[in-house]
């Protein structure tokens, strides 16, 4: 088996005097579907932007396929061309058409010949019943519809990592099966993903492995049917209480 | 009611001890009609600066918006002077930046620079509005969603991609209203040159004025420059109506 295809040591990370990330060591092997869980403000989030280098970090490696990326030698925008990345909300462009929105990052920064991306987009779009969507603009869709968008969006540069931050977490309730079920897809294609959640049950299905973060740090990682019905740790079991329904 | 304010607004006014005499040098139908051709010459003067100027002040606006909005530490002394320059140019009068550069340019006896009159006080306005126009489009970069930020940078695209095809398409959109504000007032402000000697529509109305001792040309003038104002400023209106519907899609 080979190495992670991507990885943290030791990283570190505090804005002003406030420890967000301390000393989180994580290996991310492909076709790994990685659920982060924790309370709010655990630095799940920072966790994520820290791997897609859009943070920068006070100590620690970040490697990617082996390379370490967190050099500040390193251009990040070769990492981020590597690795797609969905937020909780904003994510679409709204001055932009679904389609051009999908095209922005293949046309500009990959080099992607218009025609073909747009034809791969809309290809994507339709698999994931979008299709009908590409020339709307982002503000004709419906909440769930723009998180699939964004989704598909990040799928089109065809990345080997996706990183996922509570993108359900700012929808109404009715909408977040169709956003997991696009997620579960992935998963079952091999997907290697990162994703914070606070969809426990979620994460029991899709997770290969479920990482506690409790204040900076990685308290404890596991198989979910482990670490989510008999956790180790009696924090991990104090915060389980709190959000799964007995 | 409104008829009514205006009736008696309107029987004050031409009941007073002045009016006789005010009818008669600013109502002057004969002095209107001799001054108009003047005038309109004179106007057109305005409506070319006002054409010249406008994409000018744009372009300049929005590169001093982009340079104060730049983060890369090799951009400080660029950052410092455009902050420089729109902190001096908006605390400046429009009146004496144009008495300035055309009183103060020519003095200076540059050889290569222009001495034209028409051009100096054109590039006054340009410097004073493209201060302004600086600030409104900074305010629309800056009111720009940081996640739409970081979903740009997270599709590995570059700051000046960024900020060409996700930042300003949206700020410009969100500030059209307010910039067709200001180049209402540059139409209007076309009028200060005339304090230097470009004969514009209010230079020659008042040296129409002046020889003979009539007022009547002002009020034409007047006329001209609402004939522009008033359908550019519905425009705007109509303007940030649509782009209002377009957001509610
Ligand atoms: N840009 C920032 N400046 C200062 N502090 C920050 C910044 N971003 C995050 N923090 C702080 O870092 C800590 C971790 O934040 P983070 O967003 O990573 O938590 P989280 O686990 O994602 O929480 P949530 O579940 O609420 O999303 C929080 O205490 C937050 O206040
Ligand atoms: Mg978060």
């Amino acid at each position: 088996m080979s190495g992670p295809v991507l990885s943290a040591r030791g990283l570190r990370k505090s804005y002003g005097d406030r420890v967000v990330l301390d000393g989180i060591d994580l290996d991310i092997h492909q076709h790994d579907v990685v659920c982060l869980i924790g309370s709010s403000g655990s630095g799940k989030s920072t966790l994520l932007r820290c791997l897609d280098l859009l943070e920068q970090i006070d100590d620690g490696v970040i490697e990617l396929d082996g390379r370490e990326v967190s050099d500040p030698h390193v251009d990040p925008r070769a990492v981020r061309r590597e690795i797609g990345m969905v937020f909780q909300a904003y994510n679409l462009f709204p001055h932009l058409s679904v389609l051009d929105n999908c095209t922005l990052a293949p046309v500009r920064v990959h080099g992607t010949d218009r025609d073909e991306a747009e034809s791969r987009s809309r290809e994507l779009l339709t698999r994931f019943g979008l299709g009908d969507k590409a020339s709307a603009h982002p503000d004709q869709l419906s909440g769930g519809q723009q998180q699939r968008a964004a989704l598909v969006r990040a799928l089109c540069t065809g990345p080997r990592v996706l990183l996922l931050d509570e993108i359900t977490a700012a929808l109404d309730p009715e909408l977040v099966g169709e956003v997991l079920e696009m997620v579960r897809a992935e998963a079952r294609a091999g997907m290697t993903m990162v994703l914070a959640t606070h969809e426990m049950a979620f994460a029991r299905e899709v997770a290969t492995r479920v990482c506690f973060l409790d204040r900076g740090r990685i308290l404890e990682q596991g198989p979910p049917e482990q670490l989510l019905t008999n956790p180790g740790e009696e924090r991990t079991r104090q915060f389980l209480r709190r959000v799964l329904p007995s | 009611m409104t008829v009514f304010v205006l009736v008696v607004l309107v029987w004050v006014v031409t009941s007073s001890a002045g009016w006789p005499r005010f009818h008669e040098t600013f109502l002057s139908w004969p002095d209107a009609k001799k001054a108009f051709p003047d005038i309109a010459r004179g106007f057109w003067t305005n409506v070319k600066m006002f054409l010249i100027a406008e994409p000018i002040i744009l372009v300049i606006g929005i590169l001093v918006a982009i340079t104060r909005s730049t983060v890369s530490p090799w951009l400080t002394p660029l950052r410092g002077a455009a902050v420089l320059y729109t902190d001096l140019l908006r605390g400046v009068p429009t009146l004496l930046v144009v008495v300035l550069l055309a009183l103060g340019v020519p003095a200076l006896r540059l050889t290569g620079l222009t001495t034209s009159l028409f051009w100096l006080t054109l590039v006054a306005l340009v410097l004073s509005y493209g201060a302004y126009v600086a600030e409104v489009v900074r305010s629309g970069i800056e009111s720009i969603h940081p996640s739409q930020i970081a979903s740009a940078q997270a599709l590995a695209l570059s700051r000046p991609q960024t900020m060409r095809h996700v930042v300003l398409p949206q700020a410009l959109r969100r500030v059209a209203p307010p910039l067709l504000n200001d180049f209402v007032s540059l139409q209007k402000d076309t009028a200060l040159v005339s304090a230097v000697g470009v004969s514009e529509a209010l230079f020659a109305a008042q040296d129409y004025g002046n020889f003979n001792f009539n007022y009547t040309p002002l009020l034409v003038a007047g006329a001209f420059f609402v004939a522009i104002t008033i359908p550019l400023a519905r425009f705007t209106d109509w303007l940030g109506r649509r782009a209002l519907r377009r957001q509610r899609g």
